[in-house]
């Protein structure tokens, strides 16, 4: 189980980053599958090349956000639909990350008859792995990295970025280049997508071209499941969700194999059914007004906060709809602001 | 302080569909100078204030704002000297961010954002004052999300952050329309108040005629992308809304005439 949760704290880099383009810039996002295997590919080569770990470890973020970099330049200042931008820079990475690995595969535990170095070598030979040490150590670092993106977000330049995706008609009224938050917000989640798979390459031994595949899913499950549990009414709450949304998934899967409900070439179908059921969860006021009395968490979510500021004296008496003096024809008579149940489930 | 000159905007050129929406439009408004623009639909009057804000691009003609050649610029690089309410109270606020990250956003408008603290309790005690001014208890409020407000209630805020950071130019674009009665009054009430406070030059486009000579030193009425009348502070004092509707409908009988002559 322990080595479970390692690889859900590991994946919770990813699932981070994940959030920050699916939640904080709203966009659907798929280059994640190839940024994966470019930041861990280029953290092995690195790594069998005799580089210290930890620049390789630095190398793979690096490389994550040169391919976010990409996917922001084609969406921004080619005007491509993010989506469509997305899954082009997916598709490309494919033939760059066989360069970069100079073949399908690199493996990360000898060269030569030596045995190479990875962030992990310490852990390994003081027996330490799939330990409760090595839970601790990973979910030190995977939470102080979550605390810098919530410092980011609290920043100035955070707040124009959540508010490219939240009123980007707003953003640019209020002197935000879009497209500059756009490719930054980009580079940190690719970085952070990058860095998880430099990670997790050196935990299993090896880099392969075919590692990142699907990862897309796993990252969506992980912010679907984490915001479920924690909300989004709080962003430390929602980050530290994304974390924990990951480590969860990490034990259904583990679950459902130790328990022989499934066996190992039926994660993906469970990745994608475990999508599906979050996003319906997440959607349903059924649930979630119910998940409301029970949760400490989500109280603000879909219980709706008391109007309790004096309006105007002038509040006009309640009776029939105050019709507008003036209508401009199709404009006027604007549905309410949507109500707060529909504000934690932005961009699902 | 804004000067506009041989503006025009077609849209859709050389289709069925064309539509002149500015007719070289030309325009000075004096530092202080508070204009309500009004005319029916498609007369050009929010095309005319998404030229001047930079949602839209010029055909021809130019804006400057303050002495700067704005013509050129887009929309985020003019928002250091103008800032806009928009018609749709959920347009000028992010939703899911709270009353006081809001504020945030609209201080640092036009400014380098950086990697302060959005935030800072400086600035929430600023915020929590500005926020008084409304009136509407929002200032005990600055961890609500935007999202869980009133249309009047964000439209206000709306207004608050457009002008509290003095921007050199405020545009309106029909701010109140889609408002309740006494909703629109209270923003009404508000927008001649910031105004006057803290004396800003603004453009206010409107489809409420008692609104338009009410507030303001100066009335434009545009048709069909061109500007038909200016009224100035006596003029509009004098006038009234039946005056203003005559003489629009006498407008409209000559453009008919016109266009079936032609």
């Amino acid at each position: 189980m322990q080595a479970a949760i390692e690889q859900g704290l590991i994946f919770g880099l990813l699932a981070l980053g994940v959030f920050l383009t699916y939640r904080i810039l709203n966009f659907a996002y798929l280059t994640v599958d190839g940024s994966f295997t470019t930041g861990g590919g280029t953290a092995a080569i690195l790594i069998y090349n005799g580089i210290d770990p930890y620049a390789a470890t630095a190398a793979g973020f690096a490389a994550g956000a040169v391919a976010g970099l990409i996917t922001g330049l084609l969406h921004t200042k080619l005007r491509i639909d993010p989506l469509l931008a997305s899954i082009l820079t997916m598709i490309g990475l494919y033939s760059i990350n066989l360069r970069i690995m100079d073949g399908p595969n690199v493996g990360l535990n000898m060269r030569e008859g030596q045995a190479l170095t990875t962030v992990f070598k310490p852990l390994k030979e003081a027996k330490l792995m799939a330990s409760w040490w090595t839970v601790g150590i990973l979910a030190v670092v995977v939470l102080a990295i979550a605390a810098v993106i919530i410092w980011f977000l609290a920043t100035d330049f955070g707040l124009a970025a959540q508010a490219t995706g939240d009123n980007p008609q707003m953003a640019l009224a209020s002197g935000v280049s879009t497209d500059w938050t756009k490719i930054v917000t980009l580079m940190i989640s690719n970085g952070l997508v990058g860095l998880s798979g430099a990670v997790y390459a050196q935990f299993q031994g090896f880099a392969d071209v075919q590692m990142g595949i699907g990862l897309i899913l796993v990252g969506l499950a992980s912010v679907i499941v984490g915001n479920a549990i924690l909300g989004t009414r709080y962003m430390v709450l929602a980050v530290i969700g994304v974390v924990l949304g990951s480590v969860v998934y990490r034990l259904v899967l583990y679950y459902a194999i130790y328990w022989e409900i499934a066996e190992a070439g039926d994660m993906k179908l469970i990745s994608a059914v475990l999508v599906v059921i979050a996003l319906v969860i997440s959607q349903s006021q059924t649930i979630r007004g119910w998940a409301a009395r029970i949760s400490p968490f989500n109280r603000g979510q879909a219980v709706p906060e008391p109007l309790t500021a004096p309006e105007l004296a002038a509040e006009p008496a309640e009776g029939p709809t105050p019709v507008d003096p003036d209508p401009v024809p199709g404009r006027a008579g604007r549905p309410a602001p949507a109500g707060p149940a529909d504000h934690a489930q932005k961009g699902s | 302080m804004l000067e506009l000159s041989g503006l025009s905007k077609t849209f859709f050129p050389g289709t069925a569909n064309e539509r002149r929406a500015l007719r070289s439009i030309s325009l000075r408004l004096a530092e202080g100078d508070f204009a309500t623009v009004i005319g029916s639909n498609g007369a050009g009057k929010s095309t005319l204030l998404n030229v001047i804000a930079g949602s839209l691009p010029t055909d021809s003609g130019t804006i400057t704002v303050d002495g700067a050649d704005v013509t050129k610029l887009p929309a985020y690089r003019r928002a250091s000297l103008l800032a806009r309410v928009f018609q749709d109270p959920q347009a000028g606020t992010a939703p899911h961010l709270t009353i006081e990250q809001n504020m945030a956003l609209a201080l640092t408008r036009g400014r380098r954002r950086g990697l302060g603290p959005g935030v800072g309790w400086t600035r929430r005690e600023d915020f929590r004052a500005q926020l008084e001014v409304l009136g509407l208890g929002l200032e005990d409020r600055l961890k609500t999300r935007v999202g869980m407000l009133s249309g009047g209630q964000r439209q206000a805020l709306s207004l608050l952050m457009a002008s509290f950071t003095r921007p050199r130019l405020l545009l309106l674009d029909e701010h109140t329309a889609a408002l309740d009665p006494a909703r629109a009054e209270l923003v009404t009430e508000l927008t001649r108040k910031v105004i006057a406070d803290s004396n800003l030059t603004a453009l206010m486009v409107t489809h409420n005629m008692a609104q338009a000579l009410r507030v303001g030193n100066r009335l434009l009425m545009m048709h069909e992308g061109e500007i038909i009348l200016e009224l100035d502070a006596g003029q509009k004092r004098r006038t009234t809304v039946a005056d203003l509707m005559d003489r629009f409908t006498s407008v409209k009988g000559q453009m008919a005439d016109r266009s079936l002559l032609s």
